[in-house]
């Protein structure tokens, strides 16, 4: 599925990845974990392709194609899809018209027919009741005045409505209380399946009680310093992250 | 100083020009060299207005002959269409008057259509008396060849209520002038714009409001999209007269640029010789949000669509404050159609 190697990034002039090299296969959830600072944040906006992300040494494919040659879009057509940590708030836009052009965005770029609107509101009533969005909320103005709860969830809903092949979560426990983490967990177990593979990325170990990975990576330095099994997450939350930044220095 | 005058003397030094200071950004003057001589009269059909099925009373004023006359009798309500067109190389200038009777209202959806590198005048004047309401829709589409200024000039009675929202995809240089005489007496006054210019297109939309007596409210938001080398320009003035109190003015002006070589004038004013007041105003002239692009784009929409997507949004909050449903409708239709052009 995913395979980096090698990866060189810098921002603003600034080396932030400085070799990662990474492999994720089909059906397989993979975490990783590092302190602030680390590069993780950089690595789901290169694997994305945002703007002031360089890539400047490897190589990331998804399925042997590369993915640094295509457009964000294109990315998002072939299966990539990033939760952001921070969800935009998008005036003017109910969240329904949103997903709805995205949706169709993407089939068209797959040369498929777009959805019918019966059809994307059907799904987007399961979608959203599944995740406990109360439907009104889809009329509303994307993440417009949602809470920090609510736009996670968002983000779940688009998830499971564009259902992606390759999937980054970015932070994506922060600012969720035990329930809401909980429906977000659901959410994202939900799409677990042999052909889709999962990148969780996270500060703290607590996600991954809900969101059990198959492997964890630590990220420190720009480059993944360690990897293991799950325990490997619950030993960082015992030891922290020092002795890994110690040895990426 | 005005282009009536010169065009009715074919005298180019009766041209407002940069020297004026309302017309410093749209100067005519120096555009034109020589005035053309007189339209000619419009041969043949002049096709279905975009609001034609909306109403019950259609006038058109081709190369401006004839005057549109407007009467509203007090308590009535009337659904008129108001058709500028413009087709030619000539100058013409064309006008219409509106009164509104006591307690009447007034659904008017006016167009300007051009066709050719003509050079129009239209006048309009609008007497609203007590409690009388009009909802003013305009849609202009000039030609990019053509000249056009459109002044307004409106005046409102106690507890009337003008709602005003222009839309305008510019000309070879336009102004549409709105002018309000606002007597206070919890009259209100609405007056919304938005510009969408692509190519070397130029838009100017100046109002002025006066307020004269206490308890009036203002409302002005006023949008803008520009790309290429086009240009915008947005005059808001306020005036609250000494003794309006209680006069309540919100002014906002925001344009977004998409290009290096678009540019946007903007001159938000207040100016006010009342004590006790609620005034506010709010200008930005921008770029489209880069996260937000970045945002939509992750999710599979292509640089175009995005694009689409925000600023359809952006002006959106503009055109959902027209009242009326369909003309609603038709304005969102026309400007999604420039902004995806």
């Amino acid at each position: 599925m995913l395979s980096v190697t090698n990866l060189h990034a810098t921002v603003g002039g600034k080396e932030i990845l400085k070799g990662l090299s990474l492999e994720v296969p089909a059906g397989q959830v993979h975490a990783i974990m590092g302190p602030n600072g680390a590069g993780k944040s950089t690595l789901s906006y290169v694997l994305t392709g945002r703007d002031g992300y360089q890539v400047t040494e490897g190589t990331a494919t998804l399925d042997g194609e590369d993915l640094l040659a295509l457009a964000p879009d294109e990315r998002a057509a072939r299966g990539v899809f990033l939760s952001f940590q921070y969800p935009l708030e998008i005036p003017g836009v109910p969240a329904l018209t949103f997903i709805r052009t995205a949706l169709n965005a993407q089939r068209r770029a797959r040369g498929e027919d777009e959805v019918s609107a019966p059809a994307f509101l059907k799904l987007a009533r399961e979608k959203a009741a599944a995740l406990k969005i109360d439907f009104e909320m889809l009329k509303r103005a994307l993440n417009v005045g949602f809470s920090g709860g609510e736009k996670k969830r968002m983000e779940i809903l688009q998830m499971a409505m564009l259902s992606p092949r390759f999937l980054i979560l970015d932070e994506t426990d922060s600012g969720l209380d035990i329930d809401a983490l909980r429906i977000v967990a659901d959410g994202v177990n939900a799409l677990r399946s042999p052909d889709r593979a999962m990148l969780v990325i996270t500060h703290y170990q607590r996600l991954l009680d809900y969101i059990t990975p198959d492997a964890v990576h630590v990220l420190a330095g720009g480059r993944i310093v360690a990897s293991g099994g799950p325990e490997l997450a619950h030993e960082l939350e015992a030891s922290g992250y020092e002795r890994y930044e110690k040895a990426a220095a | 100083m005005s282009l009536s005058t010169a065009i009715r003397d074919r005298d180019v030094a009766q041209l407002p020009s940069r020297r004026d200071e309302d017309w410093r950004w749209t100067d005519l003057r120096g555009l034109i060299r020589m005035l053309p001589p007189p339209s000619a009269p419009v041969e043949g059909d002049l096709g279905e207005g975009v609001f034609d099925e909306l109403v019950r009373r259609k006038i058109v004023v081709a190369n401006g002959r004839g005057e549109a006359l407007i009467e509203v009798p007090a308590g009535e309500t009337a659904w008129v269409a108001l058709r500028f067109i413009s087709k030619s190389d000539g100058a013409h200038a064309a006008s219409a008057r509106v009164t509104v009777g006591a307690g009447a209202t007034l659904h008017l959806f006016e167009t300007y259509e051009g066709e050719g590198g003509y050079v129009a005048q239209t006048t309009l004047t609008f007497a609203l008396a007590e409690g009388a309401a009009v909802e003013r829709v305009v849609l202009a589409a000039d030609s990019p060849g053509g000249v056009s200024v459109s002044q307004a000039e409106v005046s409102l009675a106690a507890k009337a209520d003008f709602a005003q929202t222009v839309v305008t995809s510019g000309g070879r240089r336009q102004r549409i002038e709105t002018r309000v005489a606002h007597p206070g007496g919890h009259a209100s006054l609405r007056l919304d714009g938005v510009y969408l210019l692509a190519d070397k297109a130029h838009a100017d939309l100046t109002t002025v409001v006066t307020h004269d007596g206490v308890d009036g409210t203002t409302e002005q938001l006023t949008k803008g999209v520009v790309r290429d080398q086009a240009r915008g320009v947005f005059q808001g003035r306020i005036i609250v007269a000494e003794g309006a109190d209680r006069t309540d003015a919100k002014m906002g002006h925001h344009a977004v640029i998409l290009s290096d070589k678009a540019e946007v004038d903007a001159k938000p004013e207040l100016e006010i010789y009342a004590d006790d007041v609620a005034c506010a105003h709010g200008n930005t002239v921008g770029a489209l949000d880069e996260d937000a692009l970045f945002y939509a784009r992750q999710r599979g929409m292509n640089q175009a669509e995005a694009h689409a997507l925000l600023t359809e949004a952006f002006i959106g909050q503009v055109i959902d404050r027209i009242d009326q449903d369909e003309a609603r409708d038709v304005v969102r239709a026309w400007a999604a159609e420039r902004l995806r052009a």
